[in-house]
């Protein structure tokens, strides 16, 4: 039998969480079309929301606030924008105002390519705001445990999922070389062109250890992360949300306070996403992250 | 021109025993005198916050309190009213207004976030975005199966997050108890400014039991004890606010003062030495909670 993919993970973890745990899915259009791409069970617990963006988030709210922890299922990123209000201005909030805790799960997911207002990735944007957790989880075991930390915790977690990732069935291991000329600190889809980027640069004789990063907030720099950076005394992030005050940025930041050795950032450029190529501006692939690394490392 | 007396059955509080009446009226006299010491403290600025009061329209919690006691409570960001009503406790309360760990959330949230979990009591903390509450306490009715009373004003009506919760609530038949404390202003404008149309005929388009009716407190409870039966319902009580949006200061005369209204009615019934005592006890308790002279300006009258 064949390994489960990403996507037959999330639909088990979630068939369990509505069967076992009384637990809740909300979410527009999760059944009638593909059931989001195989990943939303057949069971008990399924609330179909009305076409009500911030009024939908708001109801998930008032479910966690019941104890339900709720996953919301968010279709597109760029949704976030409308529906993120409850759970910035309340979900986020309630622990520190209150003392008491709005635990609930968004899996904000993400495609590549069809539009201003369908290709979008906001984990930046979540991790701006105290009170959020934020993981962007492309593999089985990823996605497990940032289910894992959501039940262990008692926040809001923001999953920023991504389309691409949905038939990945292994995981991602980290590739630290002895010696390296840099560090690629890979986050959500640029992950999967990373390695084809380090192919292309070996060939140029430029070798690349490639970090896996799946958590986002709260994120620490641990040693896992220093060592390859330490190692080489180059480094850079990459990221598939905007660049400017974006999660690439902000870890750059982090790692080259914690190290010293200056660490760039690579994601989106300041353009919108529009629909026709050449003008999609894509998350960075290999070429993209290949010529950065190639600026950086002169050899 | 917005009338004290609409939708009210002239005499309909004679239909109340003596003990539901006088009940209320010792509700509406805490609320009343416990914010006069706010109004001192603040003037004093002993209090350094945001306040929004409720004295004006606290005969609307007065007459529900009972009624939505055992209910799942959302209230707006003018809440002093609903959380006296229950019982949740004025000290806790006036702490968590002088920033004290003591207070309702420890001090942090203020006057418009107020949360009680006591005596059987659920009230959430609202967090001040307007109608925010609304899509919360019907994703919490959706969440638990319980009834659930919610609160907002008639600015949170036009929001469209609102709507569309009691267009779930509609559809998903969830018990929430829709209340619409319409004082007719947001902060300053007045309803008729920002929209024509009323909440009660949206909310009976959308296929709700709807009350549009002053907040004379024997009309209200009347009303809600029906509307009770086949949620979810909605009831628009016409309120006058008494002191600014947000703070002490006064604007205009309201419209009618609703606490001199039924202080009359009950005088009127033959209850004075009842409505003497319980002002009396209320300006006592509450001067204990401030620890200073209250303003006797309603004992004059």
């Amino acid at each position: 039998m064949g390994q489960r993919t990403l996507a037959g993970t999330i639909k088990e973890i979630s068939r369990r969480h509505l069967e076992e745990n009384n637990g809740l899915l909300l979410g527009q259009c999760v059944t009638a079309v593909g059931w989001v791409n195989g990943t939303v069970p057949n069971c008990k617990g399924i609330i179909e929301l009305p076409m009500t963006e911030t009024c939908g988030a708001g109801i998930a709210v008032g479910a966690a606030m019941v104890g339900r922890r709720p996953i919301f299922v968010i279709r597109f990123q760029d949704f976030m924008i409308l529906n993120g209000s409850p759970f910035i201005n309340y979900a986020a909030k309630s622990k520190e105002l209150h003392g008491r805790a709005t635990p609930l799960f968004i899996r904000a997911i993400a495609s590549e390519g069809i539009g201003p207002v369908h290709s979008g990735m906001y984990h930046s944007v979540f991790m701006h705001f105290p009170g959020f957790r934020v993981c962007a989880p492309m593999t089985p075991g990823e996605y497990k445990r940032t289910w894992e930390i959501f039940m262990k915790n008692d926040d809001p977690m923001y999953a920023s999922e991504h389309r691409e990732s949905f038939n990945n069935t292994g995981e991602m291991e980290d590739v630290v070389h002895d010696k390296a000329d840099i560090t690629i600190y890979a986050i959500s889809s640029p992950r999967l062109h990373v390695e084809n980027a380090a192919e292309k640069l070996n060939a140029e004789d430029i070798t690349c250890n490639i970090v896996h990063v799946f958590v986002l907030k709260p994120f620490e720099v641990t040693e896992r992360l220093l060592a390859p950076l330490k190692s080489c005394g180059h480094g850079i992030v990459v990221d598939s949300s905007f660049e400017i005050c974006g999660a690439s940025r902000s870890i750059a930041y982090q790692l080259t306070q914690a190290s010293g050795i200056p660490v760039r950032a690579l994601a989106l450029e300041d353009h919108t996403k529009c629909l026709c190529p050449p003008f999609q501006n894509k998350a960075p692939e290999a070429e993209d992250i290949y010529k950065v690394v190639r600026q950086l490392v002169k050899k | 021109m917005r009338s004290p007396t609409y939708n009210v059955r002239s005499n309909i509080a004679k239909e109340f025993p003596p003990e539901v009446s006088l009940g209320m009226f010792e509700r509406m006299c805490v609320v009343r005198y416990f914010e006069l010491g706010i109004i001192d403290a603040v003037a004093k600025k002993e209090i350094n916050i945001y306040v929004y009061l409720s004295s004006g329209q606290e005969a609307v919690a007065a007459a529900i309190a009972p009624e939505v006691r055992d209910f799942m409570v959302f209230s707006q960001h003018r809440c002093h009213d609903m959380f006296l009503s229950l019982g949740g406790d004025p000290a806790r309360l006036r702490d968590e207004l002088l920033g004290l760990p003591t207070g309702t959330s420890q001090g942090k949230a203020g006057s418009n976030c107020l949360q009680w979990y006591e005596n059987g009591i659920t009230m959430f903390g609202h967090h001040g975005l307007i109608g925010e509450n609304v899509p919360q306490a019907v994703g919490a009715a959706l969440g638990s199966g319980r009834q659930t009373v919610c609160v907002f004003g008639d600015g949170s009506a036009e929001e469209d997050y609102v709507l569309s919760a009691i267009g779930f609530a509609v559809t998903h038949k969830l018990p929430v108890f829709f209340v619409c404390m319409d004082n007719n202003l947001s902060i300053l404008t007045t309803v008729k400014t920002r929209r024509s149309w009323k909440i009660t005929d949206v909310a009976e388009g959308f296929g709700l039991p709807a009350v549009d009716v002053a907040d004379d407190p024997w009309a209200v409870l009347h009303y809600t004890r029906e509307l009770k039966k086949s949620l979810p319902a909605l009831i628009n009580c016409r309120v006058c606010r008494g002191y600014w949006h947000v703070g002490i200061g006064i604007d205009n005369e309201p419209e009618w003062d609703r606490y001199e209204l039924v202080k009359k009615e009950l005088l009127d019934m033959g209850h004075g030495d009842a409505v003497r005592e319980i002002e009396e006890r209320a300006r006592r308790s509450m001067e204990k909670i401030w620890d200073r002279e209250l303003l006797l300006e309603p004992l004059k009258k």
